[in-house]
């Protein structure tokens, strides 16, 4: 049980990391993106744009809670 | 050589090279310390079994997932890894989180060798056992960078010969030096990293959106590979706002003492 729960907290270190909210924003961002491309409204070259300006957002958001937590 | 192709060199080298420093600086620790023949065998068994990791998923992810699939895990997987590794940029840039530093490192990792008491034998398992953790640890973050870099671009050989690289460079200095490699600048090359692989790891994630729509198709960007330039571009650019930003001014004699920098999460 014990090799599992370590096995199982080497790959949440290595995966998830030091941060959970960054791979919290990617998720989400990759999810909205996916809405966005269902819509079915914008082109590839379109959705990409859409895309990477969401995982910036998503991002920034992260990283300014993680600050305003421990200011 | 296209663009690309650079980058997924660079990448894996510059990766490479730093992981290897960090394993480097504890296998040095326990063979200056302990026991040199130990520290080497732990690293000889550590490369072993990341040889068998690399050889595992390549195989794994080849075979089972097709190539949007492919795109959108590994690209997803390298964007967290390099918005982990931008975070801690920003940062340790704008004064927020202790800088890397090798040195103190190699003190810790030398404290502990030496409290941790003799073994009888000739074998020393303390040495042995840290030498092997340090070196599988640090390569796994190697061995998934070199994977999805080459499996991506369809390219393997150039990102193991980035990482091979690097490896025999970090040698070369480590023998010549014969002490921990403090004088390499660790953190400027984590911050590029970190804009490598979130550069790549957001074009990639977004063309893998793809695997969910009719025909499965990877979505395409604008210019194709060229697109990686620009994403480069617009993360360095947020990288300068964010530490320009959130800089802390310089804390004169007298002052109260600050927060220590390693109060933010690891």
């Amino acid at each position: 049980m014990k090799l599992l729960k370590d096995f199982g907290m080497f790959w949440y270190e290595f995966v998830i990391g030091d941060d959970w909210k960054i791979a919290v924003a990617v998720v989400l961002a990759l999810a909205a993106t996916f809405g966005l491309m269902e819509t079915g409204a914008f082109s590839d070259h379109v959705v990409v744009i859409l895309g990477t300006v969401l995982i910036v957002a998503f991002f920034s958001i992260s990283l300014i809670i993680d600050v305003r937590e421990h200011d | 050589m296209s663009a690309a192709t650079w980058g997924v060199l660079i990448a894996t080298f510059v990766a490479c090279f730093v992981e290897a420093v960090e394993a480097t600086t504890i296998v040095m620790a326990m063979g200056f310390t302990r026991s040199w023949r130990s520290a080497m065998t732990g690293v000889g068994v550590a490369l072993v079994a990341l040889a068998i990791v690399t050889a595992a998923f390549g195989y794994a992810l080849t075979t089972w997932l097709p190539e949007s699939a492919l795109q959108l895990v590994i690209g997803g997987l390298l964007l967290i890894f390099g918005l982990q590794w931008l975070r801690k940029a920003i940062l340790r840039s704008s004064g927020r989180k202790a800088i890397h530093d090798e040195d103190k490192i190699y003190r810790e990792q030398a404290a502990a060798a030496k409290l941790a008491g003799t073994t009888s034998g000739t074998f020393d398992m303390f040495s042995f056992m840290v030498s092997l953790k340090g070196t599988f640890l640090e390569g796994m973050e190697v061995v998934f960078i070199v994977i999805t870099f080459g499996l991506n671009a369809h390219n393997v050989p150039i990102a193991v010969l980035g990482a091979s690289t690097a490896v025999v460079v970090v040698l070369i200095i480590a023998v010549i030096a014969r002490k921990p490699l403090a004088m390499i600048p660790e953190n400027l090359m984590k911050y590029g990293v970190g804009l490598l692989l979130a550069s790549f790891g957001t074009f990639w994630a977004l063309e893998g959106l793809g695997i969910f729509r009719a025909g499965r198709k990877s979505l395409e960007w604008a210019g194709a590979d060229l697109s990686i330039l620009w994403l480069l571009v617009a993360w360095f650019i947020l990288t300068r706002v964010f530490i320009m930003a959130l800089r802390r001014p310089e804390r004169s004699v007298g002052d109260s003492p600050a927060r220590p920098v390693e109060e933010l999460a690891e």
